[in-house]
């Protein structure tokens, strides 16, 4: 222990205080001063402006978009997410390389894209969006539409969440259950979720922040109907560029709020998680 | 127990007798559909539309400058940013871990920061600030330089976007590299300097390099985060994802889609690159320790 801070003091003399001096510089101007910009715009004509803006019925609405779409894209891509985890990391079969390089693809797409290809499927000019619009259903510039590029976005991260921690665990839990003749959604539940639980809420939060800030995904497919599907992000960008500065700034404020109160939650099962790695390593 | 027969076709023959555990058949159908509806299917769209219209519609949108130009700005702009990110980063990892800083726990969740804001929030947010009223934008149209509304925002935005994906890639390696390899060099006689250039920093490249790779491939498609604080003028200050979106209000989906497959076949390409830069460089170093 003190040959350790010995160390560290010897390591560093001449640089340390620049570097000191370099980091609360650093972390002053790139992450102090915008979240402190945000709220003290929302807050410009007082706490009572702020939270007008925020009853305006674009704004409810916009918020109220924004949270179905959230529920609706965690609830699938966690069901699908803990699917696809379990078939990578308990089973070995042909092509499982390419499945999960394609579980991973969405990550490395733009968000622009992300809603480009729906457009290219649904929109006016799609493959199957004037079909869909005879028959009365509508995807593009709709909520649906919405839905599709959430989900596009947020499709890895329950998985990709989930994945190193299940590999590591092996399977001896699971056939052991076998053995004892639990079925598969027994098994499941009762053995594989609750070995993976404190990953699956880290998973499941990472979704959430993600699909509630979703911008330039949903901007593409969504048409920008105020009222009708401009989520939370969106509604932000019209408020915004309409120099509606104090009520753009009060959303960003709730949105960034909500998103950050989601990460830090999940920083939290995070260590939890890490842990549980540890203990898989362990047994 | 049928499934166990189901597995076996599945499984190389002969190699492995068939997979007891049940389960297979049901979570590879549920991850099959769920990956060809939401990822393979519009990405096929995204790869073959291009060439519906006709090899004629493609060379035409290979033929626009206002693309090249583009592409250009998005690739460099997200380059520059992330190689920024790179000194920046590694200071703020070697703070978290060996700098006992006071109000260090603070820091550590302030990283995290950049991922955490929504990208419309990071945007208006950056743009607010950086604009000729704004908190650092006025001191620094003082002394002339602007940052707002040119190419520089648009590198100043992605900054911020990339920090994170350098610091948690350094961070972990920088925590594991034990102490007394640091110790050992300054007992061989190595200065402060040399410890940290031959001895800390070459440990942490394969690290940083993957952190580069990271923020490098997220600058190249971000979007939401650079429209507000960028220009937006065609050929100076107009990226590549903004550019598909200006095409799709035009409704020239051949010309968006064009964008949007060269910048898809571009990032790949990219992150490509990145492994196997940062495979090369982590047998370096193996290879370097051997002897």
């Amino acid at each position: 222990m003190s040959s350790t801070t010995q160390s560290s003091r010897r390591e560093a003399d001449i640089p340390r205080w620049l570097l000191i001096a370099a980091t609360y510089t650093i972390v002053g101007i790139m992450l102090i001063l915008p979240p402190v910009l945000v709220v003290a715009e929302a807050l410009r004509n007082g706490f009572g402006t702020a939270l007008t803006t925020l009853a305006d019925p674009d704004a409810l609405s916009a918020i109220r978009l924004t949270v179905t779409m959230t529920l609706a894209s965690v609830v699938i891509n966690t069901v699908f997410g803990v699917l696809a985890a379990w078939l990578i990391a308990k089973y070995r079969f042909p092509l499982r390389g390419v499945l999960t390089a394609l579980i991973e693809m969405p990550v490395s797409v733009s968000p622009v894209v992300a809603g480009l290809v729906w457009l290219l499927l649904f929109g006016t000019q799609g493959w199957w969006g004037q079909a869909l619009d005879r028959i009365g259903v509508h995807i593009a510039f709709a909520p649906p539409g919405i839905l599709l590029a959430t989900l596009f976005v947020t499709f890895p991260f329950v998985a990709r969440t989930l994945l190193p921690l299940m590999e590591q665990q092996g399977r001896d839990d699971e056939d052991a259950a076998m053995l004892l003749g639990a079925s598969f959604w027994q098994i499941l539940w009762q053995v594989t979720l609750p070995n993976v639980r404190w990953a699956l809420l880290s998973g499941v939060l990472l979704t959430t922040a993600r699909a509630m800030g979703e911008f330039g995904a949903v901007s593409v497919v969504s048409g920008h109907i105020p009222g009708l599907t401009e989520t939370m992000p969106l509604h932000i960008e019209t408020l915004y560029n309409g120099y509606q500065s104090v009520a753009a700034f009060s959303m960003a404020t709730l949105l960034a709020a909500m998103a950050m109160a989601t990460v830090g939650l999940r920083s939290f099962f995070e260590a939890r998680a890490r842990n549980a790695v540890i203990r898989g390593q362990d047994a | 127990m049928t499934e166990v027969a189901d597995v076996s076709f599945a499984l190389p023959r002969g190699r492995r007798p068939a997979d007891p555990l049940p389960g297979f058949r049901i979570a590879l159908v549920a991850t099959l559909f769920w990956t060809g509806l939401i990822v393979v299917l519009p990405l096929a769209a995204l790869i073959m539309r291009p060439w519906q219209e006709g090899i004629g519609a493609m060379t035409a949108a290979l033929q626009d400058s206002r693309m090249f130009a583009a592409l250009r700005i998005s690739f460099v702009s997200a380059f520059i940013a992330a190689l920024i990110d790179v000194p920046l980063g590694v200071i703020l990892a070697w703070a978290l871990v060996r700098a006992r800083l006071p109000g260090r726990r603070i820091i550590d969740a302030l990283i995290d920061l950049p991922f955490a804001i929504p990208t419309a929030v990071t945007g208006i947010t950056l743009a607010t600030l950086y604009g000729p009223q704004g908190w650092l934008g006025a001191p620094l149209a003082h002394l002339g330089i602007s940052i707002a509304y040119t190419a520089t925002g648009i590198v100043v935005a992605l900054m911020f976007v990339g920090l994170p994906f350098i610091v948690r890639s350094v961070e972990p390696v920088l925590r594991d590299l034990p102490p007394e390899f640091e110790e050992a060099a300054g007992l061989l006689g190595a200065r402060p300097w040399q410890v940290v250039t031959r001895v800390v920093l070459p440990a942490l490249l394969p690290a940083t390099v993957t952190g580069f790779g990271l923020a490098f491939a997220r600058g190249i498609g971000e979007y939401g985060s650079v429209i507000f604080i960028a220009g937006n003028q065609p050929f100076h200050s107009e990226i590549a994802p903004l550019l598909i979106v200006v095409r799709l209000q035009e409704f020239d989906y051949p010309g968006a889609t064009s964008i949007a497959f060269i910048l898809l076949v571009a990032s790949s390409l990219c992150l490509m690159g990145i492994a196997w830069l940062r495979r090369r460089v982590a047998r370096g170093m193996v290879a370097g320790a051997a002897p």
